[in-house]
């Protein structure tokens, strides 16, 4: 339904986009005791890595192949080679993806052949899982990435339903939930209880709310994660009840499990909002059998008081949203519920999933973009990451930060913005945020015949003259 | 305490049409089925948009610490009736026979700390009921200090908010009004064209702002506006208001005894009118030519007028297509009620019944001729009776003050605020885009299907898996 309008001109000015990679190390570090490599040049790694540092404010275990002059001319193979053997004998994961950067994908590498090569040469370390993807950050974005990646590691470590012998409902309360990369590890563990609340137990894949949700542990030190889904889980994944999808950006990775296992698949685009989360409420009915427990609907009915109580601040709002498309399609779905309107769409790159968001207009760009779309259109509201902020700034309006990354705030990883309570809460931020600005004020009038107090009149002078808006 | 004679007097109001019946004007609240605010509130309500005055509240702390900054009202520059005063009163001041003594201390306070030009004094329910003196509490303050410090014995337990605002207004007659000259017009806004007239408004409040698209009309045609009462007034203003040549009453009845004590006193004549709509700006504008007997005046105005109401009658058509027709159960008091019906009818829309608990016989007159004879008059306004009224003629909205807010939306009616704790400026001709965007805000607004739909598991017995619905 969306007009996609593509990128129009040479420079990238205040970007939106984070690459492939970072999508594909963020999907890696939701499995237990994993390590995700970077195939490039040490760079790429270490602004990776302060990405993630600076969002989760937790240490992030992320390894490079540390392509130097001579092999990104001559070849690089004996760098991922020599590389997974040396965080396999150092750390000894559970899991390594090796990630390839532009560099690598330019220079023309080949890292399935190398982790095939790794294989012979190595057959002490076949227990560890070495999955390969292709993350060239000339393309596609985190989202894309992510999936990716996931799609990949299900690929290599699910087993086949007929050799494995695994058949759906095998585990009778078990229900696989694919998550895409917006969810926090805050919206990880509401969703968990909502799940429990069926009496269903929820494998999430991946887990980053075990694994980066800033928990203290025993141990002082771990080379690669501490928590998240576990490896060996993988391959139970064909005894679950159902599978439930959470994001488009997931649709082949939800299909390469549905081919391996024959567990059934609920899709659910995302849990923003009243119409989302009974979409994930009616799926876990069917999936269960159970009826609806009361604390849910309570919550739905405290989600629908909250929509109304809101509906003033955030009706007809003019809201700018910059994010990746399945953030961005959430989002819009939320605030459109609200009967806000989205004047300014801009997202990273093109998926499939864009042209069927219901708003005009959703340009592939960056937040310049998004500043002189908001501009044109009077946004009275901007939903984006930490880099938004000074384009909220300049824009004079405030933001709602979501996404990748949020450096500037505190725990902004943890928020919980999915489920009926989630939502409520989303609502009542975005409310408070223009509670005092979804109007424009009439502004001050000065009866030329006014019998005001001198001392005011001077003060309103002199403040005329300073003030420059 | 004021005496019963004196609550008589006010009660006895002949300017008032509820006056006309065999029973004063004012309605007794009745035990147990009471709405609506004291005679405190109603004092308060009307003089704390006076905006460089100290406004300290005596009494404990539920009269001011449940009311204090609960208004929309604005000000244009001083903003020290934005800070909350009150004495306070402890059980020890009460028992002790304290409170006059902290009374005396809190004036001096705020007089030390804030500099105003006056000092206004509300008495409450407790120092009335023990006897405090306030006047003569007010009087030595004043001595003392040099700054004027107006006793306004406004116990709740005197009456209803109506008899507040007129002890407000009588407070005002009785020791401001009439204690200063009129500043002389400044040499640059002079002109000699045309003569410039002073007038004064009664009962307007700047709720958002809203005088302000109303102001700059009444500048161009030469109307100096020596006083709103109290809407951004200054303590100064109201001190001259016995000066203006015409007064006009905006939208309430309830400072009715002020425009009485004025032409009583001064000769002052006086109209009724309202800023709400296109039709009833257009005629406040028009009286205010007529009642000053100017020819070249009533010229200049109609030709106001007439620009004005192209241009907003212009700007409003988009709006006028998506109101068009729809239904409006209006609950508001008194005067409001006609001014907003003609205001809404300007919009296309139908009002199927309105409030008249408030009003009087004239206004139900004036409304009858707005709406035809047999509308529906809801003199009712418990929530279980208006939303059967919003049931029963299938009303799109309900127009109503703050109070009820919450009764429609639990109700899951769409609702729009038209009373003072609002944050949107309706008045004059700029207001009617403002009100069409509310009203459109709320009936438009998609929550109301997802609030009435049931629950999907409640109607739907099974969901399939859904596989492969996205194509990528």
């Amino acid at each position: 339904m969306a007009d996609i309008l593509k990128r129009n001109k040479a420079l990238s000015v205040n970007p939106l986009k984070a690459s492939q990679p970072i999508g594909g190390a963020l999907a890696t570090l939701g499995f237990n005791r994993s390590m995700p490599m970077l195939h490039g040049s040490q760079g790429c790694t270490a602004f990776a890595k302060v990405f993630f540092v600076r969002h989760f404010r937790e240490p992030i275990p992320l390894q490079s192949t540390a392509m130097d002059q001579a092999s990104s001319v001559l070849g690089a193979d004996e760098n991922v080679r020599q590389g997974i053997k040396a965080i396999a004998e150092k750390s000894k994961p559970a899991l390594i993806t090796i990630l390839t950067t532009g560099l690598a994908e330019t220079q023309g590498a080949d890292i399935h052949r190398n982790v095939r090569e790794f294989r012979e040469a190595n057959p002490e370390f076949a227990n560890i899982a070495v999955v390969a993807v292709n993350t060239p950050d000339f393309t596609g974005s985190v989202e894309t990435g992510f999936a990716a990646t996931l799609t990949e590691i299900i690929r290599a470590l699910v087993p086949d339903a007929k050799q494995a012998g695994t058949y759906p409902g095998k585990r009778h309360r078990q229900v696989n939930v694919l998550v895409n990369y917006m969810l926090t590890p805050g919206d990880l563990e509401a969703l968990r209880d909502i799940v429990e609340k069926f009496q269903l137990r929820a494998v999430f894949v991946p887990d980053i709310s075990d694994s980066l949700d800033g928990c203290l542990t025993a141990e002082d030190f771990s080379p690669v994660t501490i928590g998240g889904t576990l490896v060996s889980e993988m391959a139970t994944l064909g005894d679950a009840l159902a599978t439930i999808v959470i994001g488009p950006s997931l649709a082949k990775a939800a299909e390469v499990l549905e081919e391996k296992t024959g567990v059934p698949t609920y899709t659910i685009a995302h849990l923003y909002g009243l119409k989302a989360n009974d979409e994930l409420i009616s799926a876990l009915v069917a999936i269960s059998g159970k009826t609806v427990p009361e604390q849910i609907e309570r919550q739905r009915a405290q989600l629908q008081d909250a929509m109304l109580d809101t509906h003033f601040m955030l009706g007809q709002l003019r809201i700018a949203i910059a994010a990746d498309a399945d953030l961005l399609n959430a989002f819009i779905a939320l605030v459109q519920e609200m009967g806000s309107e989205v004047v300014a769409a801009v997202t990273s790159c093109n998926v499939p999933l864009l042209a069927k968001i219901p708003v005009d207009t959703i340009k592939i760009g960056d937040l310049e973009d998004m500043e002189h779309i908001a501009k044109t259109n009077k946004v009275q509201l901007v939903i984006g990451n930490s880099h938004a902020v000074d384009t909220a700034e300049r824009l004079a309006v405030p933001i709602l930060r979501a996404g990748f990354p949020l450096y500037d705030i505190i725990g902004g990883y943890q928020k919980t913005w999915i489920g009926y309570r989630g939502s409520r809460q989303t609502l009542f931020d975005l409310a408070n945020l223009v509670i005092n600005y979804s109007h424009e004020e009439i502004p001050v009038y000065h009866s030329i015949y006014g019998q005001k107090p001198e001392s005011e009149l001077t003060e309103f002078n002199v403040s005329k003259t300073q003030s420059c808006h | 305490m004021k005496s019963t004679n004196d609550i008589a007097a006010l009660l006895d109001e002949p300017a008032c049409e509820h006056n006309k019946k065999e029973k004063s004007g004012c309605a007794k609240p009745k035990p147990g089925a009471a709405a609506g605010g004291c005679a405190f509130d109603g004092a308060q309500i009307a003089l704390l948009p006076i905006a460089d005055v100290a406004h300290i509240v005596h009494g404990p702390i539920a009269c001011a610490g449940s009311s204090w900054d609960n208004r929309g009202t604005r000000s244009s520059g001083a903003n020290l009736y934005r800070i909350g005063m009150t004495t306070d009163l402890t059980e020890q001041d009460i028992i002790m026979g304290r409170a006059e003594k902290r009374l005396f201390h809190a004036i001096k306070q705020a007089i030390e700390t804030y500099q105003p030009p006056a000092v206004f004094v509300y008495n409450t329910c407790v120092p009335a009921l023990i006897g405090d003196d306030i006047n003569a509490v007010c009087q030595s303050a004043q001595e003392l200090w040099g700054v004027p410090v107006v006793p306004i014995d406004c116990a709740g337990f005197y009456g209803t908010k109506n008899l507040g605002n007129r002890i407000a207004g009588d407070a005002m007659v009785n020791h401001v009004i009439g204690t200063r000259d009129t500043d002389s017009i400044p040499n640059s806004v002079k002109r000699t064209d045309i003569k410039i007239h002073d007038v004064n408004l009664i009962g307007e409040y700047n709720i958002a702002g809203e005088f302000w698209h109303v102001l700059p009309l009444l500048d161009e045609l030469g109307l100096r506006v020596l006083c709103t009462l109290s809407g951004d007034a200054r303590f100064r203003e109201v001190q001259t208001m016995h000066k203006a040549e015409v007064n006009m009453m905006v939208c309430s009845k309830a400072m009715v005894n002020v425009a009485r004590k004025l032409q009583q006193q001064y000769g002052t004549p006086w109209f009724e009118g309202s800023f709400y709509g296109i039709t009833d700006t257009s005629q406040a504008l028009r009286d205010f030519a007529k009642a000053l007997n100017d020819q070249d005046l009533v010229g200049r105005t109609e030709a106001l007028i007439e620009r004005e109401e192209t241009q907003i009658r212009t700007a409003l058509l988009p709006w006028k297509q998506r109101l068009k027709g729809k239904k409006v159960l209006l609950f508001t008091g008194g005067v409001k009620s006609w001014s907003v019906i003609s205001a809404l009818q300007d919009l296309g829309m139908v009002v199927v019944a309105t409030g008249t608990n408030k009003s009087t016989e004239e206004d139900k007159a004036r409304i009858r001729e707005l709406m035809g004879e047999d509308t529906v008059m809801v003199d009712d306004g418990s929530p279980r009776a208006l939303l059967k009224i919003v049931h029963d003629y299938k009303a799109d909205i309900l127009i109503a003050g703050g109070r009820n807010m919450y009764t429609a939306l639990k109700a899951k009616v769409p609702f729009l605020d038209i009373n003072q704790e609002r944050e949107f400026g309706y008045e004059g001709y700029q207001g009617m885009l403002e009100l069409v965007r509310q009203l459109a805000l709320t009936i438009e607004s998609p929550v109301w299907e997802a609030v009435r739909a049931p629950a999907p598991w409640n109607i739907k017995t099974t969901l399939e898996p859904t596989s492969q619905r996205w194509e990528c």
